[in-house]
């Protein structure tokens, strides 16, 4: 599967996407965020406040409820506040 | 609403236009646009609204003008060091464009605020540089029937999407609100601000000026906006992502369970 990741997240993580094989007990993006928390450091800083990260399914933005069954590609992307 | 001899040579690559045209040159000249922030963002935004001919062009913004602003505030000149931002905003458009009414409103947008300053005004781009505001003015927006222009700057990074919550799709859906997208504010620290981070200057000028376009598109109407579409825009490796929402029937504007003011 393909993750990619926007804004502060991407900065902390250090890359912009990559792609990686999920264990199979990863049913939701609430799961993806919890064990992509465990990572590393890195991932643990980018996601520390997962609960304002938001995710897309293939282009299109999920709750973190949402069941990843069949996504190709999620993208992660936090809200920005400059102006 | 006729156009004077010099308006016509002024607008005239828009009046060529088919999509623009008399009439919708007409339009930017009724129209009213409200502009939080007279920052990175506000820059571009503001010129080229003026630019175009746009009627009325409210500001509101309490901040002064600092030398580290001048690396992509473009709107300011070294000479404006130290004035209301709102008043550098007014001497350069008057410049750039006489035939626009500047209204300053020096002071920040607030919740209590919020809804008096939308209600004057036919949309609303924000640019501002805070949580508070965003959330404020997206909520007054939605409870005014605005359609509010919304974009935001990170280091390397912007998003941009365009909100027309008191409006349905097609389908007899609403089109979604702001809190759709991002249902509450993040905790205060939690979200890096451009004053500890920095920005790239240029990136703030492209970011403001999609600004330019939809607030353009809104006012006259053509091709198609964002509006349930984010842009994402990644300048570090120069991504421009599209990501799609909808509404949320979670959302605490008109969610399910939520008592219609209508």
């Amino acid at each position: 599967m393909k993750l990619s990741y926007f804004a502060w997240v991407r900065e902390r993580i250090g890359k912009a996407e990559e792609e990686i094989e999920l264990p199979p007990n990863i049913a939701t993006i609430g799961d993806l965020l919890a064990w992509l928390k465990g990572r590393g450091e890195e991932y643990a800083h980018a996601f520390e406040h997962a609960e304002i990260v938001r995710a897309a399914i293939d282009r299109r933005h999920v709750r973190s409820d949402a069941s990843i069954e069949g996504a190709r590609e999620i993208a992660f992307f936090p809200p920005m506040t400059g102006g | 609403m006729t156009l004077s001899p010099a308006e016509v040579e002024r607008y005239a690559r828009h009046l060529v236009l088919r999509e623009i045209g008399g009439p919708g040159q007409a339009k930017l000249k009724a129209a009213r646009v409200l502009v939080l922030g007279a920052g990175g963002l506000g820059s571009p935004l503001l010129q080229y609204l003026a630019a175009a001919g746009v009627g009325a062009i409210g500001i509101v913004d309490d901040d002064v003008v600092s030398l580290s602003n001048l690396q992509r505030q473009v709107i300011h000149a070294t000479g404006d060091v130290g004035q209301a931002k709102t008043k550098s905003v007014a001497d350069a458009l008057a410049r750039l464009n006489p035939q626009v009414r500047v209204e300053s409103h020096q002071r920040r947008l607030t919740p209590a605020n919020a809804r008096e300053l939308v209600k004057g005004y036919d949309i609303v781009a924000d640019g501002s540089d805070n949580f508070e505001t965003r959330y404020a003015v997206s909520d007054a927006c939605f409870h005014e029937k605005r359609p509010l222009v919304t974009a935001a700057l990170g280091v390397f990074d912007g998003s941009l999407t365009t909100i027309r919550a008191h409006e349905r799709r097609p389908d007899g859906t609403w089109n979604p609100t702001y809190r759709c997208l991002f249902p509450v504010p993040p905790p205060p620290g939690t979200v890096p601000a451009c004053a500890e981070a920095g920005v790239l200057g240029a990136l703030a000028g492209v970011v403001g000026s999609l600004m330019a376009i939809e607030v353009v598109r809104e006012i006259v109407g053509f091709g198609e906006g964002l509006v349930g579409r984010l842009l994402m825009i990644d300048a570090s490796s120069m991504r421009f992502e599209t990501l799609f929402y909808d509404w949320d029937e979670q959302n605490p504007l008109n969610g399910r369970g939520v008592k219609s003011e209508e």
